[in-house]
């Protein structure tokens, strides 16, 4: 087996093993090295099994609705142990396809720790007893779970979880405290909620989901309060203690000391870069707060040396780490990439979802963008009320002085789904009179989409 | 069913050309691979072959046309089911105006466009984003003055953006107004009064209009000596050694009919010179600084209307009398403009050389994005002190004039000093 390389990849997360793949397709001899499951966090641990967790709770709690739509059922229940069997299931099934694409692109997948050594030009990459030598190296190690063991915020595997521990309880908890309202802090908190759990969620911040438009935050707050979520904003945890039940949580809310309990909680603080034990210090990688600095193509200064997604900084989604990843390789054979300016969709998979892209009307004041803003809620949009789905709204920014689409905030039932409509948009530089001209289909969602961007130059219809 | 034949891009920079000659006129029938027309562009002219077979219906560019935009088309060619029925004309709108070098349409880097996005007037769609035609509308822009830098060349909101005000293809802004067009993107428009406002009469001058390799030469001499931060150094080289060395050579290439010129050995030396000191043999590039594999040695050739420099490649990797009979084979088809684009374009580094017209000491302006060029004096017979004893030698004066943002002061002369080694002592070129 030779342990030359055109490209060895370290990591298997949607950044790395999407990078392989386009490798492999520039013709270019590809290793990749995952020390524990190829998909990474995203498909194994991450996105993809809170989606299968997230669905089960979705309909679970839309059982309590049946009457509305005329149904009934006789006596609802759930057996927490096959709904985390499913999620385990999905993932499974993903992992299994990460490991097809990579025999179907010759990709050598090498399982094991990887460490850089100085080489000639690129860096080497140890693995184990292996030395793969590569003319370039990607590292793609991704992200994990921020600790503050300082104030007791650190998984214990029993009481004090982080998502990996949330997405595989032996049994569902009666009263959990989610600490961090970012996106992952809110979807367990709304899929425990589905099971009936009385979870209450502190935030530091004055608000929920703090990257989205303060307009979102508040109606999602306020969505998730009619679902019996609770919330403490502007709340500094101080310290986490256990008791004999389980946890408690000393909060600060202004100037007032409390302590609240629960049996679980789940910390989502934020996540830190998967730097470590691989050599960069040696290497001379710079190192920024956890992260690996990168130009514009993941380039680290280093000669041969590539960094994408999580490790090279936020926005830590999946599709940036794919998207980066691509345009790096590309870069690396020389082509001319893809747009790596594009803007980033975020998505939070909660009851009701949300959506955004670009700006929010805050972040476009501030940058003297004289935005245009347009709103349409779905309570007036004829699909939301025969779904019954009529919570949230479509809100869009455009730019006063191009109109050019700046920014696109959505929460409601499946704006995840929409929410590309606005980033296909900016990505082609649409200004307000395409999407006025664009035509969305009746009954649908989507019209609000349209609604709201006409609400912005004051021509919309249906309110 | 007619075929339009479009105008081809001679070279992935071409943007419009010459329609210097047709080889076919109305009615004639051609096959694939017959020759058509001849295309002259700012560097070489070409010859078109037919890819399709039929009969030509009509001819839309006349003969001698300048300025025909790459893709337009310049023929219609009926197709295989109307071979023997000439179809009547169509409408007149349909053919480009191609007389007027500034019509407004696309470049070819921009748009590979199919005929059937032509408008009906004939104009070219050009690819923008709503973004791009919007800010372009709001600033006054002339799309078609711009080159897009987004998918298959579209004009996109960066473009548009980065577009200086000098670079107004078509201000908008108070048509009539005395001497409006301040406009610098080309060196035709920079002219903000005509000679005669200067002073100098209609009809006391002939005018000779400006060709394509005019027009080129005046676009890259004058970016880059307005944009690249240059400087020259200056050597003098004793040749003695190295024209005994010649004579020899030669005498033993006379069986063979080879011969070798200075300039050859100038080129040998300079390319070894490069190998030894390597940072000379790079670009500047906003990524960073490419440094060359080889030295790919561009050499001036004046050519009747101008000059184009066509590359010696890898000459570090080759023997005198192979680099011998590839200059003169390039120089003599540059002259017949006969050479093939990938000849001409690329380098890494460029001689000049004003010998022959007994020019002492010159220095010439950097070709992009090469890092330096070697100007060549004449070789003459001068007093040099040995010693202190006053004596007299053949002696050539060289400048090498730097892009300093890539090769600094030391890096040249390193480079001058290893040159001056080779030229000096000519048996060490063959180490």
């Amino acid at each position: 087996m030779s342990d030359s390389f055109d490209v060895v990849i370290v990591g298997s997360g949607p950044g790395g093993y999407v990078t392989a793949i386009r490798a492999a397709q520039l013709g270019m001899k590809v290793a990749i090295v995952e020390r524990e499951l190829l998909g990474g966090i995203c498909l194994n641990w991450g996105c993809i099994p809170t989606k299968a967790l997230l669905k089960s709770g979705e309909l679970y709690e839309q059982l309590d609705h049946l009457d509305d739509y005329g149904l009934a059922v006789e006596k609802r229940s759930f057996d927490f142990k096959k709904v985390v069997e499913r999620s385990r299931k999905v993932s499974a099934q993903l992992n299994a396809g990460v490991t097809f694409l990579m025999k179907k692109h010759k990709i050598e997948v090498v399982m094991g720790v990887a460490r850089l050594e100085k080489g000639q030009g690129a860096p080497s990459v140890v693995v184990g007893s292996r030395l793969l030598s590569a003319k370039n190296v990607i590292i793609a190690t991704g992200a994990r779970a921020r600790t503050l063991p300082g104030l007791g915020l650190e998984p214990d595997g029993d009481r004090v979880w982080t998502y990996r521990e949330a997405l595989v309880p032996k049994s569902a908890p009666k009263t959990l405290i989610v600490i961090g309202s970012g996106a992952i802090g809110i979807e367990f908190a709304s899929f425990f909620r589905a099971l009936g759990a009385e979870v209450t969620v502190l935030e530091t911040l004055p608000r929920i989901l703090p990257v989205e438009d303060e307009e979102v935050s508040k109606a999602a707050q306020k969505a998730f309060e009619k679902r019996g979520l609770k919330f403490r904003v502007a709340a500094n945890v101080k310290k986490l203690t256990k008791t004999k039940l389980g946890v408690a949580v000393e909060i600060e809310d202004g100037g007032r000391t409390e302590v609240l309990e629960a049996e679980v909680a789940i910390v989502a603080v934020g996540i830190v870069g998967n730097v470590e034990d691989l050599g960069l210090e040696a290497l001379g990688v710079k190192i920024e707060r956890t992260h690996i600095v990168t130009d514009k193509n993941g380039a680290t200064g280093v000669p041969g040396l590539y960094a994408i997604g999580d490790v090279a900084g936020p926005p830590w989604l999946a599709h940036k780490a794919s998207h980066e990843g691509v345009h790096c390789i590309e870069f690396i054979a020389g082509l001319t990439s893809i747009n790596i300016e594009s803007p980033i969709p975020g998505c939070t998979y909660s009851t009701p979802q949300i959506a955004s892209v670009g700006l929010t009307e805050q972040q476009a004041r501030e940058k003297g963008r004289e935005p245009k803003v347009g709103r349409f809620p779905f309570r007036v949009n004829g699909k939301a009320i025969a779904a019954g789905e009529t919570e949230g709204f479509v809100k869009t920014i455009f730019d006063g002085k191009t109109g050019a689409l700046i920014g696109a905030h959505m929460i409601g039932a499946e704006v995840t789904e929409m929410i590309q409509g606005f980033a296909l948009a900016m990505t082609l530089e649409a200004t307000e009179a395409d999407l006025h001209a664009t035509v969305f289909p009746h009954p649908t969602m989507s019209e609000a989409m349209h609604e709201a961007s006409l609400d912005a130059y004051g021509m919309v219809l249906h309110v | 069913m007619s075929i339009d034949i479009l105008m081809p891009a001679l070279s992935p920079t071409m943007e419009e050309g010459t329609l210097a000659k047709w080889h076919v006129k109305q009615g004639d029938m051609v096959k694939s691979g017959d020759v058509i027309a001849e295309i002259e562009t700012d560097k070489a002219t070409m010859e078109v072959e037919a890819v399709d077979e039929g009969v030509v219906q009509e001819i839309l560019v006349a003969e001698g046309t300048e300025g025909v935009k790459v893709n337009a088309p310049i023929a219609r060619l009926s197709g295989d089911d109307a071979a023997v029925t000439i179809a009547p004309a169509p409408k007149s709108e349909t053919k480009l105006d191609a007389g007027s070098g500034s019509a407004p349409a696309p470049s070819a880097a921009r748009v590979a466009t199919p005929t059937s996005d032509s408008k009906p007037d004939g104009r070219q769609r050009i690819f923008a984003s709503p973004l791009a035609r919007r800010i372009a509308e709001q600033k006054g822009l002339d799309l078609a003055s711009l080159s897009g830098s987004g998918p298959h060349g579209r004009i996109v909101r960066a473009d548009v953006e980065a577009a200086r005000p000098g670079q107004l293809g078509a201000p908008v802004a108070a048509p009539g107004s005395p001497a409006q067009v301040a406009s610098n993107a080309g060196v035709e428009q920079r002219r903000v009064q005509s000679l005669e406002q200067q002073g100098i009469p209609a009809g006391s001058y002939d005018l000779i209009p400006l060709d394509g390799m005019r027009k080129t030469v005046a676009r890259r001499m004058t970016e880059s000596f307005r944009d690249i931060p240059h400087f020259p150094l200056s050597i003098d080289l004793e040749i003695d050694a190295l024209l005994a060395a010649r004579t020899k050579i030669n005498a033993l290439l006379a069986t063979s009919g080879g011969k070798i010129s200075v300039n050859d050995m100038v080129i040998k030396a300079a390319a070894v010179a490069l190998m030894q000191v390597p940072q000379a043999n790079a670009s500047y590039t906003p990524e960073g600084i490419a440094m060359h594999h080889h030295a790919d040695i561009a050499m001036a050739v004046a050519v009747p209307g101008g000059l184009i420099t066509p590359i010696i490649r890898s000459a570090d990797t080759k023997g005198l009398a192979a680099i011998a009979a590839e200059a003169k084979d390039l120089a003599e088809r540059a002259r017949t403009k006969r050479l093939k684009p990938e000849e001409f374009q690329g380098g890494t580094f460029s001689i000049s050389n004003l010998g022959m017209f007994g020019i002492k000491s010159f220095a010439s302006i950097v070709n992009e994005p090469q890092g330096a060029i070697l100007s060549v004096g004449v070789g003459e017979k001068r007093p040099v002190v040995r010693g202190s004893e006053l004596a007299i030698a053949t002696v050539m004066s060289v400048t090498l004039t730097c892009d300093h943002r890539v090769v600094d002061g030391a890096t040249g002369a390193r480079f001058l000093a290893a040159f001056k080694l080779l030229i000096e002592d000519p048996i060490t070129m063959i180490i």
